[in-house]
């Protein structure tokens, strides 16, 4: 790719963004919202529950689980 | 809802997965639905040259757009909840369920976000030709968005092209074509993809209806409705006959769905259809599911109890013997990874055969009472007529809406401008409906006959799960606001072109 048309693509998308009206505020929601989404909930209230363990150890304990949760 | 369910762990993890899924369906639908109109509508503007359609077209886009930037993402809380949440349901299922959502996320997201940078940004930039192209692109990235997620889900309502290891535990894939093009996966979409269109032509002429109501940009108004009425009737229709497949293949995979959805306790040949309470259709219910006026569609006591013939010859299963294989299932499971542990060749290759005789059955070995293979037949019922005499409101709806407009009378008959307006909060709840009776309808499975989701849960506090479900109640309901008065605040303005005038 030549360097007029990255160029180009810039120029191109950075007047889009300049000339937001609404966009603007659209984009705050959506980083906003991305913001609380990986940098609260997923980090504060959505660890994995398997993380921590190796490929072994989760094979193992979902092993466990599936077979002492059949048991009455 | 809260004071009618249990505050168990799995209540309130299966309460939050289907607020959230049911708040990001809010968005999907009106995503897929204008991206057909606004593409149409450009189109007409390229083939035309006239310029009331690129502003009608523009108009729509930015809608789209609200509607694209509150929506976009709000799937992904779903991804979250899979791992910590259902944990055993995210590992049992292995690469099945990660492949397509992976393709999903790379592919077509990223179409998404090229193309809609273009179709926003590119007016008066770019040609003609490419920037039309980009707006269908754009709808056609979120439309394949959407193929890969029903991808996923269809597996869960009907698991093929795998084999489950009992090495690794977790369902391989071994082939990629019978998950991707599933016979239930191809109507669910086609079903789910049509009816979303729905919503975007409902709203469309809901929201052009308003603008006559205050006599307001009745030009654009009245161009709009004959595109989206007849994107609506065509989708409506398809939807109603992709509906018809959806019911034949439920009867074969998912019968006991089909039973609750009728509410049917004993079934037999030629079974009516119930349309409410003693209104009924003969023999509806048995060309429905099986394109037969006398075939056996068997009732909730009929699956538990089993004995009757089943389509391909066989005779059924009773609830207790699946119960018991799925037992011998999970005890060979557990004999082989014993077996393997102590290097016991001979033991594991016995238990693997055991296993590998009654896998079909895996799930049913976690199920305590057979009532408890049966999902809620009340929500299910009401939500299955919901849908259904929705969506048959929704096509005489779009005849009438036709018919007036091109009969040039729309604009003077107030009460069909009324009806359209209010016909906006049905579409959606037509399609939440829907959901409803594809996901309550199958419980107890998380994957049909393999995972219960007593099985599929991980073991957490419900505490913490309760304090999420609200957290989440929170955000999503701020998003709503947010998108529905930034959306209010677009509408009241109007499109540009009444205002040049």
């Amino acid at each position: 790719m030549d360097n007029s048309l990255l160029t180009r693509i810039w120029i191109f998308y950075r007047d889009g963004f300049r000339e937001m009206t609404l966009g603007r505020t659209l984009w705050a929601i959506i980083l906003i919202k991305l913001f609380i989404m990986f940098f609260i909930l997923k980090l504060f209230f959505f660890p994995s529950f398997l993380s921590g363990k190796n490929t072994e150890e989760k094979q193992q304990y979902v092993g466990e689980e599936l077979i002492e949760r059949a048991n009455p | 809802m809260i004071e009618s369910i249990d505050t168990s762990l799995i209540d309130w993890s299966r309460a939050q997965f289907a607020l959230t899924a049911m708040y990001h369906w809010l968005f999907v639908p009106l995503t897929l639905g204008l991206a057909v109109i606004m593409g149409l509508m450009e189109t007409l503007y390229v083939k035309t040259g006239k310029e009331h359609w690129k502003h009608t077209a523009k108009f729509w886009m930015k809608l789209f757009g609200i509607n694209f930037a509150v929506g976009v993402a709000t799937g992904l809380i779903l991804e979250f909840e899979f791992g910590t949440n259902w944990s055993n349901y995210s590992w049992f299922v292995g690469d099945i369920f990660g492949a397509p959502l992976a393709i999903e996320g790379i592919l077509a997201f990223f179409m998404e976000a090229t193309f809609i940078a273009v179709m926003f940004f590119g007016w008066n930039k770019v040609s003609k030709g490419f920037h039309l192209s980009s707006t269908w692109l754009t709808g056609l990235g979120a439309t394949i968005s959407a193929w890969w997620i029903l991808v996923a889900n269809s597996w869960m309502q009907y698991p093929v092209g795998m084999a489950f290891n009992p090495e690794t535990v977790r369902n391989e894939m071994v082939d990629f074509l019978a998950v991707a093009f599933s016979p239930v996966a191809v109507a669910k979409f086609f079903h789910t993809v049509l009816s979303a269109w729905i919503v975007g032509a409902v709203f469309v002429v809901g929201v052009s209806c308003w603008y006559l109501l205050r006599n307001r940009q009745r030009e654009f108004a009245l161009r709009s409705i004959r595109v989206a009425a007849v994107v609506g009737l065509v989708a409506s229709l398809i939807t109603a006959w992709t509906g018809d497949i959806s019911g034949v293949q439920i009867a074969k995979v998912q019968p006991m769905k089909l039973a609750a959805a009728e509410g049917l306790q004993d079934g037999g040949n030629g079974v009516s259809f119930t349309i409410i309470g003693d209104l009924k259709i003969p023999k509806m219910l048995s060309i429905l599911a099986t394109h037969d006026i006398d075939g056996y569609v068997p009732g909730i006591n009929n699956l538990l109890e089993g004995g009757y013939t089943m389509p391909d010859g066989s005779t059924a299963l009773s609830a207790q013997e699946k119960i018991e294989r799925g037992q011998k299932a999970i005890a060979a499971l557990d004999a082989f990874r014993k077996a393997q542990k102590a290097g016991d060749k001979e033991g594991a290759a016995v238990a693997r055969r055991t296993l590998d005789e009654h896998v079909k059955y895996f799930g049913y070995g976690y199920i305590k009472d057979p009532a408890h293979l049966v999902p809620n037949v009340g929500l299910t019922f009401w939500a299955f007529r919901i849908m259904v005499g929705l969506g048959g409101y929704f096509i005489l709806f779009f005849i009438i809406v036709l018919t007036i407009t091109y009969k040039k009378k729309l604009s003077n008959m107030k009460w069909i401008q009324l009806v359209a307006l209010w016909t906006i909060p049905l579409a959606y709840i037509a399609g939440q409906a829907g959901w409803v009776v594809a996901e309550v309808g199958r419980q107890p499975w998380a994957i049909q006959d393999m995972l219960p989701v007593s099985a599929a849960i991980s073991k957490l506090e419900a505490g913490s799960v309760q304090l999420t479900f609200f957290i989440f109640l929170v955000l999503f309901t701020i998003l709503l606001i947010a998108e529905v008065g930034i959306m209010l605040k677009a509408i009241q303005k109007g499109p540009e072109e009444e205002k040049v005038a």
